[in-house]
């Protein structure tokens, strides 16, 4: 379970702990939103809170901005206890998902707002207007009413507007969710390099698991209230802690089986041979990505990989990718993804074709919850 | 084929679009037109009461004969006799102090209302039309059963030892005012709601967010948001309020004269109609100005929030 309990309280990579959750709960009527949860957010990391609609993500997010007040436990920032400390005290800004900008009020209206409200001087509130502007790309927009922008031009506005006081951590709800996709993917990389460059702690709500994945540092995975699990996005991909997370993200395919002392899985589609064997149990599940299937017409030879035959089911063609969902002996379905890489980039099979899967040993991991 | 649906339902879509111009044509250009003409016609002893009449058959001879017997003298007369003057600034004070009053009562009304639960709003909104449901007249009456002398109020005061004899309120300017501010509560408070229900709440907390105070958020962003409700609401009130004639008249005493009394009086009383029409195009003129300046703004506000 290397790093995987990680609610990261151990300051590994020397970063010291910015942010702390400590038993935190906030309950709304019946309803627990954020479940005596314990989190560490470190100095200048991308962090995501990941998870479905209701797991509490934004919850947690408005916790930390002062929009709510836990039930219980305590919120640290910088050491100190801002549980008690209203919104407009604290050193933290936010981007919402709405953007929630001034309509009355112009591009830099929008922009110096958080500045006026620090009565900064005319001139330096200008400077700084101006040096975000052209951090976000918008030179020349500053005397634009809002209703006159796109949807991209005005969640550049809200960015620049939460910036522009410097705060300790940028909190960003759903922030590129109301924009087209390929736009949203460019905003992503443009998010990751203006972190880079300042520096500053962002914390990211998303339920986009690419998003997350492409962009943070660090993933918490959310499920009611609770953390599932916290770590950098690959060891979350690659070691998920569960079954529940591993479909979460991304897809997987599972086959359930009981592990024998000789490091066998007895499976119902025979034995098959895994790493990190030798304990033995009862009910485990073998979680497969598609990427690191094979797929062949001829049965592949067996030496150090695992080998099951089926019948092609269902193509999902996406132009680079093509994934297949396989019918094994079991009538289970095995997902399988495939470049298309033939010169006409067509499928390299078709729907009821009988193919060979196969994998290396260590290709997949065992899951015990 | 395809084409004359095509035509047929464009002229559909022009005729929906006529509708809101030919209402205007008809209940208001058309009723202007002939208050506008009698305003400069001369009083006479006929039916109806002024010349001259147009009269189509006496064809270009006597179209010319009716242009050159119209004449101004009606509205010679307004700027003449300092009555007219001092009825116009009488009821322009009057609606003016009333819709201030309505405004700063009508505002937490509104905003009460807008902050209350979701479930409970549909309840108040009643509750302020609720009023509606009698009739207009009955409510003033009302109003002169609680004021008059030996009313419900004075007998509260002097219940409560606040005063030791009756007071006067009826026949007075603040009987008046009492009259209007309750009478047009409702058109001040229901457009303000419309705009305040319809904010953005997570406008407040973006301002919250970026440092600035409660008491100071609902100056910076929740006023300004809600002018065009502010304009609505002064608009529905004063310019009905500038014309008003049965609060005064019930209300009032001998001596506050409203522009609306003393076109009652030129127009049943002394039977000038050219004057009372005179006075009427002269209130339009006056009252025309606040509508541009609203119309100015609502596009602004339209400009800037698409």
């Amino acid at each position: 379970m290397a790093d995987g309990e990680g609610t990261g309280g151990r300051e590994q990579d020397g970063r010291p702990a910015l942010v702390r959750f400590q038993q935190v709960s906030k309950r709304f009527g019946d309803v627990t939103a954020v479940d005596a949860l314990t989190l560490d957010i470190r100095q200048g990391e991308f962090f995501a809170l990941l998870g479905p609609s209701g797991c509490g993500k934004t919850t947690l997010l408005r916790l930390l901005a002062g929009f709510e007040v836990p039930s219980e436990g305590r919120i640290l920032l910088d050491g100190e206890d801002i549980g008690a400390v209203p919104p407009h005290r604290r050193p933290v800004n936010m981007m919402f998902q709405s953007y929630a900008l001034f309509p009355h009020l112009t591009v830099e209206g929008n922009i110096g707002f958080g500045l006026r409200q620090e009565n900064v001087g005319r001139r330096e509130r200008r400077e700084r207007v101006a040096d975000m502007l052209a951090l976000v790309k918008l030179q020349g927009f500053g005397r634009r009413r809002v209703g006159q922008l796109s949807g991209g031009q005005r969640q550049r506005v809200a960015l620049a507007r939460s910036l522009i006081k410097r705060p300790r951590v940028l909190l960003l709800d759903e922030p590129l969710a109301a924009l087209d996709k390929k736009l949203r993917a460019e905003t992503q990389f443009e998010l990751m390099e203006l972190q880079r460059k300042l520096g500053t702690t962002f914390v990211i709500v998303t339920h986009d698991q690419e998003e997350a994945m492409i962009v943070s540092d660090r993933i918490a995975v959310m499920d009611q209230g609770r953390l599932v699990q916290v770590a950098a996005p690959p060891e979350i991909y690659e070691r998920p802690k569960s079954r529940w997370v591993a479909d979460f993200l991304g897809e997987v395919t599972l086959i359930e089986g009981s592990l024998n002392d000789d490091g066998t899985l007895a499976t119902r589609l025979g034995p098959l041979v895994v790493a990190g064997g030798g304990k033995t149990r009862d009910k485990v599940w073998l979680a497969l990505r598609p990427e690191k299937l094979r797929m062949d017409a001829e049965r592949p030879a067996a030496d150090g990989l695992n080998v099951a035959a089926g019948i092609v089911f269902e193509i999902g063609y996406r132009g680079d990718v093509s994934l297949y969902k396989v019918q094994l002996a079991d009538r289970s379905l095995m997902k399988i993804a495939r470049a298309n890489t033939g010169a006409r980039g067509q499928p390299a099979f078709a729907v009821k074709d009988l193919v060979w899967v196969s994998w290396p040993h260590d290709a997949g991991v065992l899951l015990t919850e | 084929m395809r084409a004359t649906t095509k035509s047929r339902r464009s002229w559909g879509t022009r005729a929906v679009l006529l509708l809101p111009y030919l209402w205007l044509a008809v209940f208001f250009l058309a009723p202007f037109a002939i208050v506008l003409k009698i305003s400069v016609s001369q009083t006479a002893i006929a039916q109806p009461p002024y010349v001259p009449v147009f009269d189509l058959a006496a064809g270009w001879q006597g179209l010319q004969d009716f242009v050159a017997r119209l004449t101004l003298e009606g509205y010679q007369l307004i700027a003449s006799d300092p009555i007219y003057l001092f009825s116009y600034l009488k009821s322009l004070q009057i609606a003016g102090l009333s819709t201030a009053i309505l405004l700063l009562i009508g505002y937490p009304v509104a905003y009460g209302i807008a902050r209350a639960p979701r479930r409970l709003q549909p309840l108040l909104v009643m509750l302020v039309v609720l009023p509606f449901w009698t009739s207009f007249l009955i409510r003033v009456y009302a109003w002169i059963n609680i004021l008059q002398r030996d009313g419900l109020l004075n007998d509260l005061l002097l219940a409560l030892h606040v005063v030791n004899e009756p007071v006067a309120w009826l026949s007075s300017d603040t009987a008046i005012y009492i009259g209007i501010v309750y009478s047009y509560l409702p058109f001040m408070v229901l457009p303000l709601y419309a705009t305040l229900e319809k904010m953005d709440e997570t406008l407040l907390e973006a301002a919250a967010d970026l440092g600035c105070p409660r008491w100071k958020t609902f100056w910076l962003v929740t006023a300004p948001l809600s002018l065009p409700g502010v304009a609505a609401g002064t608009l529905l009130c004063f310019i009905p309020i500038v014309g008003e004639f049965v609060i005064p008249d019930l209300l009032g005493g001998s001596r506050t004269l409203m522009i609306g009394q003393t076109l009652w009086t030129e127009f049943f009383f002394n039977r000038d109609w050219p004057v009372a029409s005179a006075i009427a195009v002269t209130l339009l003129a006056l009252l025309v100005l606040p509508i541009l300046l609203y119309e100015r703004l609502q596009r602004r506000q339209l400009e800037g929030m698409r």
